[in-house]
């Protein structure tokens, strides 16, 4: 009994340790590629380690090439998507959590349709809507769309959030002469501080990531973004392995960074969001 | 909030009250009207436009284009051949990816349920390809599947399964598993940390109880685990494959549809006909398409999960 027992353990493990390995695999190749030097890069192609390791990839990344500029392009794209999204979705969040309303269901409706249907249909739209009005090849239209395709997802995790907090909080609050807004902002936002740095965590990382809009709305390199500037790199570059990998690992270090501080709430906030959209 | 307005002393909290009244019901209109403003601006107008160029010439490259043309968008699609074989692609590589993502996270969450020593870190490092970048992920297992700098083809040569350590993506018999494969190991945690919630609310005693009855742990897991489980995967499921058969970003970055289209789905091919051959009115008439087919699968599984409820 207690050896089948410890068999199953044994299983167990071995099993969490394949899925360790498949998770992590293509992101260690990702890593030992961009610090093998470009010497190594053929006669070593499949070692697990390189011999010798250098920076190279990254020095020159980071010098010769526009990837700074794309980085801080992207930076500042997801960093003002992030701000504003969490804003107007915090106080919409709280609209819905807090009030009934004529139009709350119209609303709540319109904003799981914005989830159902396929974004790549308005490319071509948004294309034609920011182009008159010079938004095209412009930072602020992206962070623009990017808000709007957040949002609603940021709303029901906003609102998923609110749910948790009591109520009376506030009504004690307005009881002691504190109007609405002077207790939702004084009382209740700085309790929902976890739920404010998951929102911007879960929208800095989308509008990091995105890809379609970018390169339909974005063409030539000063106002590119990392998605946008790393495609390019590749199709004119494709033998700089070692480089299109070093710009890879610097594309992924935000992206882990904001995911570390996230984790703890990612069970809620994706709950919330497969539930209601 | 109405106990406050219990103390009205006069004529003046009249007017105070009324103000106040009227701010409250203003309130919650004004708490969500910026979002409103942003979902109805960005999203809402520019779906209705799109869904006017289907029936509209309009290409980028001709200034006078935008006439009304009625269905001849829909008429040359009913005979261009690479929509079909978009369609056909989008089924294989929806059904693949999904398949493997649920299967595969049912049996991570099932995994991370247990409690073992360095649970925590463990499960962040598993979660981690959910934030990588779709774009990177794409490039990263293009890479992977590179036998110039990538270990794949290598093993894959020495296991017998390629004659020869070749790249799959070029190969039109095998390409598509290339993004399959990219899709799979980055959309594992999204299924995982659904279901692992769900399992977490399932009621420990239930367990104990059947395994005092003498209930085995497959038995355990058809009667107790899986119906408890069952509305959630059926939302995750329904949902993903929505988004999946839409999600055309590790194609265009790992395959760009090629080699000879046998990698493009729908998606990938709207992206196309508006990027490369900046024709907005027939990739709209595509589009439509597609969301009118995704309209109808969603509500045929709704009304079978009415069907199936009702039967029973």
């Amino acid at each position: 009994m207690t050896g089948k027992r410890v068999l199953a353990i044994a299983a167990h493990r071995v099993a969490i340790l394949i899925y360790l390995v498949f998770a992590l695999f293509p992101l260690y190749w990702l890593l030992k590629v961009s610090v093998t030097p470009n010497k190594l890069l053929y006669s070593e192609g499949i070692r697990m380690w390189p011999s010798r390791t250098s920076f190279e990839h990254f020095d020159f990344v980071l010098k010769h090439s526009d990837f700074p500029i794309f980085f801080k392009n992207s930076l500042i794209v997801s960093g003002s998507t992030a701000i504003i999204v969490t804003l107007f979705a915090s106080t919409a969040g709280y609209a819905l959590s807090r009030f009934q309303f004529r139009g709350k269901y119209a609303l709540i409706g319109l904003m799981l349709l914005t989830q159902m249907f396929p974004l790549v249909m308005l490319v071509a739209p948004i294309f034609k809507i920011l182009s008159p009005l010079g938004l095209t090849n412009s930072l602020t239209g992206l962070v623009i769309v990017y808000s709007a395709f957040n949002v609603p997802f940021a709303t029901f995790l906003m609102q998923s959030f609110f749910d948790g907090i009591p109520k009376d909080l506030e009504e004690a609050a307005m009881i002691d002469g504190a109007t609405q807004f002077g207790a939702f902002r004084q009382i209740i936002l700085p309790l929902t501080l976890p739920g404010i740095a998951a929102t911007l965590g879960f929208v800095f990382t989308a509008a990091w990531s995105e890809l379609l809009f970018s390169l339909m709305l974005i063409s030539g390199n000063a106002s590119a973004t990392f998605p946008v500037g790393l495609l390019s790199f590749v199709s004119k570059f494709s033998v700089d392995f070692g480089q299109m990998m070093a710009a890879g690992v610097m594309a992924l270090v935000p992206a882990c960074l904001f995911f570390l501080l996230i984790q703890r709430y990612l069970v809620q906030g994706l709950t919330a969001g497969a539930v209601k959209g | 909030m109405s106990s406050t307005a219990a103390i009205r002393p006069g004529h003046l909290g009249d007017r105070r009250t009324l103000k106040k009244r009227f701010a409250d019901a203003a309130a919650p209109y004004l708490y969500s009207a910026p979002v409103l403003i942003l979902i109805v601006t960005v999203m809402l107008v520019p779906l209705v436009l799109g869904i006017s160029y289907a029936f509209r010439d309009v290409q980028l490259l001709k200034p006078f284009s935008g006439g009304f043309i009625g269905l001849d968008h829909f008429v040359t699609l009913s005979k261009d051949q690479a929509f079909y074989r978009a369609l056909r692609n989008t089924l294989w590589w929806t059904g693949a990816s999904v398949v493997l993502q649920f299967v595969f996270g049912l049996i991570l969450a099932l995994l991370l349920d247990k409690p073992f020593f360095g649970r925590a870190v463990v499960q962040a490092l598993i979660f981690l390809p959910w934030a990588v970048p779709s774009f990177l992920a794409g490039l990263n297992w293009a890479w992977l599947f590179n036998p110039v700098v990538g270990p794949i083809p290598h093993w894959l040569f020495s296991f017998g399964i390629l004659p020869a350590p070749s790249n799959i993506l070029s190969d039109p018999q095998l390409a598509m598993w290339g993004p399959i494969v990219a899709n799979v190991w980055w959309g594992i945690p999204f299924f995982a940390i659904t279901l692992l919630a769900a399992l977490q609310a399932i009621p420990r005693d239930l367990y104990e109880a059947a395994s005092i009855d003498g209930a085995g742990a497959l038995r355990r897991f058809l009667s107790i685990t899986l119906p408890f489980l069952a509305p959630t995967i059926a939302i995750t499921v329904l949902l993903r494959t929505v988004w999946v058969s839409n999600f055309a970003d590790l194609i265009i970055v790992m395959t760009n549809g090629g080699p000879a289209d046998r990698t493009q789905i729908v998606a990938s091919y709207i992206f196309t006909q508006a990027f490369k051959r900046l024709d907005f009115g027939y990739a709209s008439a595509i589009a439509l398409v597609l969301l009118v087919l995704l309209i109808t699968y969603s509500m045929l599984i709704v009304v079978l999960r009415q069907w199936l409820l009702s039967k029973d």
